[in-house]
């Protein structure tokens, strides 16, 4: 596994060098080194990120120097450790991995399906097909990032693949459901995006009030619903 | 007891030294984008390092208080009164009830900090008072602030107290922090780098250019990263690189080439690859680059910079118990 340096402050940890060729496999490799990391509790390691195919190991640099017998080699320290916790104990299962998909009730009504027309063109299907094929999908959420609680999420059927919007829109609703490329995902937040929008969530992705602030976490699965304009306003929150 | 703001300036926010551990929710560190300045000016009102202080852009800003307090701000070549008593940066200052702060500028550098004794008293969200500009919470209503807002205060320290009662004749201190924490605004900016994890994906002449060469600030540029206008930097290859961290201090190359250096605000993950990275240290320099300015990068160790960081902190300590034996 290869470790290397981002700036004086963080290692990234690359479990894998693709992710295309075997999304489920990488992810959960992903998490179990996340896993494996947190409970290491490393001295000076202050957070922990995954992403598609890294964990990255934000640390306070001055801690691990401390800790460091030869100041100038800290990283190298650090790094060592990071191997040694990756290589104890055994895997173990993850948290997510029999937990039941996350429901997403989501208004594909035209009035929030901005570029609904626009993937069914694309696909050379009607637009009902594509909420179906939406709809009945099974998804996984690879990473949250972009902004605050967006889902990364694999799974979308091949024939919906859908490439980003040129220029991208300056402003994208919260809660809004869309396709980029290979990918889906759900804007937490009015945001500028290249995404097309097939729909809209009356759910928050993100509450900073709550703990933990996000609905999704990397590892759980998602469903989408479709639901009426009526049914939207009632879930809204 | 209130701090007023009675003029807002440009982009005036509240911020503490940021938010960790949410960066796997999608949640950018922020917090000051220069933290030792934030740090500093903390340390010389008698408050905790990571007390809510404001941060000011480019700013004309008016503040009023309601009670006694102790001031101190680092950052660019700002102008700072308080009843016709100049300020400078890195040092204590008085203000009285009903007196108004003043700040102008900057004739040099961007940003600057100030640290009310008490500290700003929002309450924190996710572990931080931090203004999210771009997910809009923290700080006050997670927007910068207003003409007419008035911010809570925290209790003052006994530091700060022993503070007041020494300042009450002179106003400002005969001591101050080093200059060079204190007024980190300069005419021409170096940014030290280490070599990014993709610096494989560069030729040799990108990278000669990289650290060669003079790139200019783009107006283009916020709190989530500075642009830059300069040779474009071209890859080797166009293997599409998959997301991962990226971190305040990281220079990425979009695909035109003109390489964008990371700030406080940045988003969690990127696909852009990683040249360099703007060394810890040296974010406070990163943090007073304005527009039209130009800089250089000079390549360093990852050991090197280290070694300046714990020398930093190092001094800092030094610093901290000098402070505290003025309090006996």
């Amino acid at each position: 596994m290869e470790i290397t340096s981002v700036g004086d402050s963080a290692l990234i940890v690359r479990v894998r060098n693709r992710f295309e060729d075997a999304p489920k496999e990488t992810l959960k490799e992903v998490l179990d080194v996340f896993r494996r990391l947190e409970n290491a509790r490393i001295p000076g390691v202050i957070e922990l990120a995954p992403a598609y195919t890294t964990v990255a190991v934000f640390f306070d640099s001055v801690r691990v120097i401390n800790a460091t017998v030869e100041p100038n080699r800290a990283s190298e320290c650090l790094t060592q450790k990071i191997r040694d916790a990756l290589a104890r104990g055994k895997r173990k299962q993850n948290r997510q991995a029999a937990g039941p998909a996350i429901e997403i009730p989501v208004c594909y009504d035209p009035e929030f399906a901005l570029d609904l027309d626009h993937v069914a063109d694309h696909a050379r299907i009607s637009p009902n097909e594509v909420v179906d094929l939406h709809s009945t999908a099974h998804y996984l959420v690879n990473c949250i990032g972009f902004t605050p609680g967006f889902p990364y999420l694999t799974g979308l059927p091949k024939k919906l693949t859908t490439p980003r919007c040129a220029p991208p829109r300056k402003e994208i609703p919260a809660g809004s459901v869309a396709i980029g490329g290979t990918q889906a995902g759900i804007y937490p937040q009015v945001s500028p995006g290249g995404w097309n929008v097939i729909g809209r969530t009356p759910l928050r992705l993100f509450d900073a009030q709550k703990d933990p602030p996000v609905l999704l976490r990397a590892g759980d699965r998602v469903r989408f619903r479709a639901i009426t304009r009526e049914e939207f306003e009632a879930l809204k929150t | 007891m209130n701090l007023i703001v009675t003029r807002e300036g440009f982009q005036t926010t509240i911020q503490d030294l940021g938010r960790i551990g949410f960066r796997q929710f999608g949640v950018s560190s922020g917090g000051a984008l220069d933290l030792h300045a934030l740090r500093i000016a903390n340390l010389l009102t008698g408050n905790a390092e990571s007390a809510a202080g404001l941060e000011f852009t480019q700013g004309n800003i008016r503040l009023r208080f309601e009670d006694e307090r102790i001031l101190s701000w680092c950052g660019g070549d700002y102008e700072v009164c308080v009843a016709s008593h100049l300020i400078p940066p890195g040092h204590s200052a008085l203000v009285l009830s009903e007196d108004e702060l003043s700040i102008s500028g900057p004739r040099q550098g961007w940003r600057g900090w100030l640290a009310v004794s008490g500290g700003i008293a929002v309450p924190p969200v996710l572990g931080s008072r931090s203004t999210d500009l771009r997910a809009n919470f923290g700080g006050l209503e997670g927007r910068a602030l207003r003409d007419g807002d008035e911010l809570l205060l925290g209790e003052q320290s006994d530091f700060a107290r022993s503070l007041i009662d020494l300042l009450n004749e002179r106003r400002v201190s005969s001591w101050s922090s080093p200059a060079e924490w204190s007024s980190t605004a300069k005419t021409k900016s170096v940014l030290r780098v280490i070599r990014g994890c993709d610096w494989d994906h560069f030729n040799a002449s990108t990278h000669h250019a990289l650290t060669s060469e003079t790139f200019a600030v783009s107006p283009d540029s916020d709190r989530m990263g500075v642009r830059f206008n300069g040779p474009e930097l071209h890859r080797n290859d166009d293997v599409d690189l998959v997301s991962e961290a990226v971190a305040p201090g990281t220079v990425q190359v979009p695909p035109g080439g003109q390489p964008i250096l990371l700030l406080g605000d940045c988003q969690t993950i990127g696909g852009y690859p990683k040249i360099a990275h703007v060394i810890t240290v040296d974010l406070s320099i990163a943090a007073q680059l304005r527009p039209e300015e130009t800089v250089q990068f000079q390549e360093i160790s990852l050991p090197e910079a280290h070694r300046l960081l714990f020398e930093r902190e190092q001094e800092l300590e030094r610093f901290r118990i000098g402070l505290s034996l003025r309090n006996e």
